[in-house]
């Protein structure tokens, strides 16, 4: 009996300890991939419902399995590659879109660390796959690989409305790189470290959340990752009007599928990434008044995180369904006229406040 | 403190050669572009042996060249590319054997 | 075998199958993405040798934005692939590959001559190459050459932008495409 017991405390600590970053990776790779699908049907629902339709409500109850249902059209439909594209690039661009969405993850903490006894020996518990000290400059790093996907895309599917997609796609991302990273200055110079974990920590009392010390740099942030992700107002990479499907016009069955995946998870890494840099990431203010135990409080954190994502997820599909598209001119005009002297005007105010204050 | 299994001339010889094909694409390309591309080459080059002799040397200095060296390569990118697009809009061509009206 | 030095041997393959396409594809959009390819086979090598504020810089500048201009430029100018010159120029290519091996060797032998052998050991774990490290001599030593490059860093977007919005070369682009209307 004894023997059982001992085999069952090894491989539990195995589990636990060894195999929990594996784990991690495996589990928020899995989520991300579920909560595209989920978010797919929340959209489409959504948008309905903005526009006072009824949506997609025949697969399952309410809808539910719709995107089970699409994405079954998306396997069993012919995969065509037409005969002018270049073959290997073609086939490249998709993965090329989908890794920077899935890896920007790794950073972003969505609960504190934990320390809790198990089996007489604390076991520390990091709710994050990666705990880098520079794991704010591998975002703006990865952040801006994103673009690869699209340009190659394009280039690739030799189709003029493709090229014009990737053209515009490059000269989108690199202007509100700018003013992303400026936004994302001012809030290191107030928490005084790369870490994302230390900067969810600085955040640690409601007034002290960055929305409330950085209202100017959340609104340019905003902003700049709406660009990033290419979501409307700022989707002119694919704006289906003026240029049929953008980027992906040339591709049909998984590989488009690909595409929207891409989108839908650089739109989940956006939302993370702004409750973490600016809504306090896992804080839940006023939790260590309540005395709970620590697993219960640990789950509340990390349901926190969860709902502060899931707000702005579903602020993202709201602002698609409701404002018109930006002409290009008028986007570069903000990114280089208004947000980055704004940027900068935030930056300079934010040292100073450090510096005397 | 553990020691890399790997010695540093290794890191020395692959710099030397991705020197190498840099100067290699400058000599021997005459699209203005790829050129500039070749440069950035050697450029990369040279940074990877100021990251391995930083190393080597435990000296912080090698990792600050390497960031003054991408100062100036953006610098160059910058202008660089703005004055192929301004030879582009007058002769329409980036092939440098086209581009010659000072030489003589 | 070392996961270290496997690790090595990928990124060094990379890295230089990259540098030959850029110097031996055609095609300058090719050319660019295989130039993609060995800044991050070339951020690997950084963080072997512990560089991981250099490596990541180097993605986000490289890869990030020079290399997105790039492709920008190209994409925009619409640039020809282009053609091999036949005959005696042709063979240049052969001159040009003993050219590159002699360089090769001549800079490895000649120059790092005195660092060779076993005995030059790397190590795996330092403090040198993170943020905390370069930020402060950044921020003291060299703040002069900080300041310096941030000013060049300025005087290049003023040139950029003089370049870009310059009358004269708007004009003369002007002129040339209305002569070419006349001509048609």
């Amino acid at each position: 009996m004894e023997f059982l017991l001992s085999i069952i405390e090894s491989v539990t600590m195995f589990l636990l300890v060894d195999l929990s970053p594996y784990l991690k990776v495996f589990l928020i790779t899995n989520f991300l991939m579920v909560m595209v699908m989920v978010l797919t049907l929340l959209e489409r629902r959504i948008s309905a419902w903005i526009q006072d339709r009824h949506g997609p409500n025949r697969v399952g109850p309410g809808g539910i399995l719709q995107p089970i249902a699409d994405g079954i059209k998306h396997f069993i439909k012919e995969d065509i590659i037409p005969g002018h594209v270049d073959r290997f690039l073609y086939i490249l661009a998709p993965m090329v879109a989908m890794i920077p969405a899935l890896v920007t993850f790794a950073v972003i903490p969505f609960g504190d660390q934990m320390t809790i006894p198990i089996y007489d020996e604390l076991v520390t518990f990091k709710f994050q796959i990666a705990d880098l000290n520079v794991g704010i400059l591998y975002i703006v790093g990865v952040a801006s690989l994103g673009v690869y996907g699209l340009i190659v895309g394009g280039f690739a599917s030799n189709n003029k409305y493709s090229m014009l997609g990737g053209l515009r796609s490059s000269a989108q991302m690199i202007s509100y790189e700018l003013p992303m990273g400026l936004a994302i200055v001012a809030v290191v110079l107030l928490a005084g470290s790369l870490r994302l974990n230390d900067i969810v920590v600085d955040q640690s009392s409601f007034l002290h959340w960055n929305v409330f010390r950085q209202p100017l740099g959340f609104i340019l942030f905003v902003v700049a990752v709406f660009a990033e992700t290419n979501r409307l107002p700022f989707d002119l990479p694919e704006a289906e009007q003026e240029l049929v499907g953008g980027y992906h016009t040339e591709y049909s069955s998984m590989k488009f599928s690909a595409f929207m995946i891409a989108e839908y998870t650089h739109m989940i890494t956006a939302a993370a990434l702004i409750s973490t840099l600016y809504l306090g990431g896992w804080q839940v203010p006023g939790l260590a008044s309540l005395g709970l135990p620590i697993v219960a409080e640990q789950l509340l954190q990390i349901l926190a995180f969860a709902a502060k994502t899931g707000f702005f997820l579903l602020v993202f599909i709201w602002v698609r369904w409701t404002l018109p598209r930006f002409r290009y001119d008028q986007l570069m005009n903000i990114g280089w006229r208004k947000m980055l002297p704004l940027g900068l005007l935030n930056i300079i105010v934010t040292a100073a406040f450090v510096a005397f204050v | 403190m553990g020691t890399l299994s790997i010695p540093l001339h290794y890191f020395l010889i692959l710099a030397a050669v991705l020197f190498g094909l840099g100067v290699i694409g400058v000599i021997t390309r005459r699209n203005a572009i790829v050129i500039f591309m070749s440069i950035e080459l050697m450029l990369n080059a040279v940074n990877l042996t100021f990251v391995a002799f930083s190393n080597y040397l435990n000296n912080v200095e090698g990792h600050i060249f390497v960031f003054m060296v991408m100062v100036v390569a953006a610098a160059e990118v910058a202008v660089g590319l703005a004055i192929i697009v301004a030879i582009f809009r007058l002769r329409e061509t980036v092939h440098v054997d086209d581009i010659r009206l000072l030489k003589w | 075998m070392a996961i270290e030095e496997i690790l090595f041997w990928f990124f060094a393959v990379a890295a230089v199958a990259g540098g030959l396409g850029v110097v031996l594809h055609p095609n300058p959009i090719k050319s660019a993405l295989f130039l993609v390819m060995t800044f991050f086979a070339l951020a690997g090598e950084y963080i072997l040798l512990m560089g991981h504020f250099v490596a990541i810089v180097h993605i986000a500048v490289y890869a990030g934005a020079i290399m997105v201009l790039f492709l920008f430029v190209i994409m925009l100018l619409n640039v020809p692939e282009e053609t091999r010159q036949g005959g005696v120029w042709g063979a240049m290519r052969y001159v040009a590959l003993g050219l590159f091996v002699f360089l090769s060797f001549q800079l490895s032998y000649f120059g790092f001559q005195d660092f060779f052998g076993d005995k030059q050991q790397l190590v795996k774990e330092t403090e040198i190459g993170t943020v905390e490290s370069i930020g402060m001599s950044l921020f003291s030593e060299y703040v002069l050459p900080f300041e310096i490059a941030s000013i060049l860093l300025i005087t290049a977007m003023v040139g950029a932008i003089y370049l870009s919005k310059s009358k004269l070369i708007i004009e003369e682009s002007k002129k040339k495409k209305a002569v070419e209307k006349e001509d048609h």
